[in-house]
């Protein structure tokens, strides 16, 4: 058995070493040899092979804090971390690349599945407390969802998409339907909304209209086919498809149902005076931007290169995204390169043949609602401001972005 | 083992209620105990009700501000502290601290911005001091968020705070805020909105 593998790595090694002939890249048959046969160097790497894998020591995409915020910051809280979209392939973000947002800064809770508890109760027939154990009992759904932190918002200084988008990511979540739960307590007439509250150092908590909790909000134990991690939550969160960030509770721990908006400090953080703008602060609407070619990428010359990057909406799924290789002037549909589901980031491609002129690339997204993705000026339009450089955004920014590709390859902020 | 057979009676009693009403699909989870609900119940809404009894005063305020080490993060006088704001500023000393983001001073301030004055004593209650939450005793929180509105020109020094005052007190915002409009599945998230 052992000469027959020997003999099958021989063949791989003398396989790849033509193939390195072939490619007219240098040959190096020793190095070949090292990689392929080098038994595993320590019990580090014996680890990783058996026991949880990690990714190669070449790969070294990373996330970083916000710019406006410093992280860790004065008290040791991690605030809100970016993710590095440049890097991104497909449509779900690893785990350890996902962003993260704490509610208004707090600690990452050490949480014992075995002792923690979700409690629901108030506007109901029969409160409940469950166990880890007794969720994992009851029927479960797994979809992919992206999350998105309302201050994701694209600004002049910021260079790279990391900066500009790198607030959302996208997991599969797997867990319960809040509407399971409720229905087993019993909701009663007059109910409207509820407030959902987790375990953190600050019990951070959150109003959410119960219409909303019956339609598609999740109690997860399961992201990426393992636990929901620390950072995101665990041992539960709750997901609120297509509501921005804050609104899904990590560590949860209570569900109550009440009969109206309670007006947490989460919550009174969002209020506006104008009922459009408040709309405009729960929901996000349908976004995408290039994560290839973008900020501080450069293109080494003309030629063929695949434009790629994420589509999303907070109203359904992505029907369509478009590429605009002239600023915004004409429209030409792209690809979508992977499955479009609800509320989930959607991966487009667009054949691109570069001529080396100096162009701003942008994608608009289109969703299932048919809701097209505004550009700046008709957000300045619609609330009737001079769009230029001072045009606040109101609620989520979800603008069209462009990025300016340089003569000489370099990649820009469009808006800068 | 009385206490067992007592405990035994009430889940039969509780049972064959549970039966009458609507039945549950699968009948997974337990019912909790109504002290685990009063005990994990930290929810305060606008209108008090889940307020307990106590109360504290502006003055009162004061001293647990210091006695708790409250200005150690929030700054001598509710400001230029890295914790976030509490009290409007003079605007005559300058933060040797960033504000942190979202920024909370001025217009974004608790006391200016939230429309209810329950939301400062559910806040200072569940989460207040940092790491060290629900330490504070009931009189305590009122006694701050009392504090919290004399400083900010919300109410007077020597108004008493409790179950029944505080859902009262006007706040600035009262009148100046609007929630999102009814949310329904497959509506985008503003009509109109290009």
């Amino acid at each position: 058995m052992s000469s027959k593998l020997s003999g099958r790595r021989r063949f791989l090694r003398d396989s790849a070493a033509l193939v390195g002939l072939a490619a007219g890249v240098a040959p190096s048959a020793d190095a070949q040899m090292s990689h392929s046969e080098a038994p595993p160097k320590d019990d580090k790497d014996n680890k990783d092979l058996i026991a949880y894998g990690e990714r190669s020591r070449y790969v070294k995409s990373v996330r970083i804090p916000v710019m406006e915020r410093m992280s860790p910051d004065e008290f040791g809280m991690t605030f809100h971390v970016l993710s590095p979209l440049q890097d991104s392939v497909g449509m779900i973000t690893a785990s350890s690349l996902h962003y993260v947002a704490t509610h208004r800064g707090s600690y990452v809770p050490d949480i014992d599945p075995q002792e923690h508890r979700l409690m629901i109760h108030g506007m109901v027939d029969r409160p409940l407390i469950f166990t880890m154990d007794e969720l994992k009992r009851l029927p479960f759904v797994t979809r992919a969802h992206f999350l998105e932190c309302s201050g994701n918002r694209a600004k002049a200084t910021h260079k790279t998409v990391q900066q500009t988008h790198g607030m959302t990511s996208c997991s599969e979540w797997t867990g319960v339907p809040l509407s399971l739960l409720l229905k087993e307590a019993g909701v009663q007439s007059g109910a409207s909304f509820v407030v959902a509250e987790g375990a953190e150092t600050v019990k951070g908590a959150t109003s959410l209209p119960l219409a909303k909790c019956m339609d598609d909000c999740l109690v997860c134990y399961g992201q990426n086919g393992e636990p929901v991690r620390p950072q995101h939550g665990f041992p539960l969160r709750l997901i609120v498809p297509g509501y921005e960030g804050i609104h899904n509770v990590k560590y949860l721990r209570r569900i109550k149902v009440v009969n109206q908006h309670y007006m947490t400090y989460n919550d009174y953080g969002h209020l506006a005076a104008d009922s459009r703008v408040a709309a405009l602060t729960r929901q996000v609407g349908p976004k995408s931007v290039i994560t290839f070619p973008s900020g501080e990428q450069k293109l080494p010359g003309p030629g063929f290169y695949e434009i790629t990057g994420l589509a999303w909406s907070g109203s359904g799924a992505v029907r369509s995204v478009d590429i605009s290789l002239d600023g915004g002037q004409s429209w030409t549909p792209a690809e979508l390169r992977s499955p479009a589901y609800p509320m989930a980031h959607t991966r487009f491609g667009f054949h691109w043949t570069w001529d080396g002129k100096e162009c701003v690339i942008m994608s608009r997204c289109t969703d299932e609602l048919g809701t097209v993705q505004p550009t700046r000026a008709e957000i300045a339009k619609y609330w009737n401001v001079p769009n230029d450089k001072d045009l606040q955004i109101k609620g989520l920014d979800n603008s069209v972005f462009g990025w300016r590709v340089a003569s000489d390859g370099s990649v820009h902020n469009g808006l800068a | 083992m009385v206490s067992r057979n007592l405990v035994l009676i009430v889940m039969i009693l509780g049972l064959s209620q549970i039966s009458r009403a609507q039945s549950p699909t699968y009948g997974v989870g337990r019912t909790p105990t109504a002290e685990e609900i009063r005990k994990l119940d930290i929810s305060i809404g606008p209108d008090g009700k889940e307020l307990p009894s106590g109360h504290g005063t502006a003055v009162e305020g004061a001293g647990v501000f210091l006695r708790k080490g409250c200005f150690t993060c929030h700054g001598e006088n509710g400001s230029n502290g890295p914790a976030p704001t509490l009290i409007k500023s003079d605007g005559k000393t300058k933060s040797p601290y960033p504000c942190l983001n979202p920024c909370v001073n001025d217009s974004n301030l608790m006391s200016s911005h939230s429309p209810y004055a329950t939301t400062i004593w559910d806040y200072i209650n569940r989460a207040m001091p940092l790491t060290k939450e629900g330490t504070l005793k009931p009189n305590e929180v009122y006694a701050l968020t009392a504090y919290l509105l004399y400083k900010n020109g919300i109410i007077r020094e020597d108004e008493v705070m409790d179950a029944q005052s505080l859902p009262k007190v006007k706040m600035p915002n009262r009148d100046h805020f609007a929630l999102a409009p009814e949310w329904k599945h497959g509506t985008p998230r503003l009509q109109g909105y290009p």
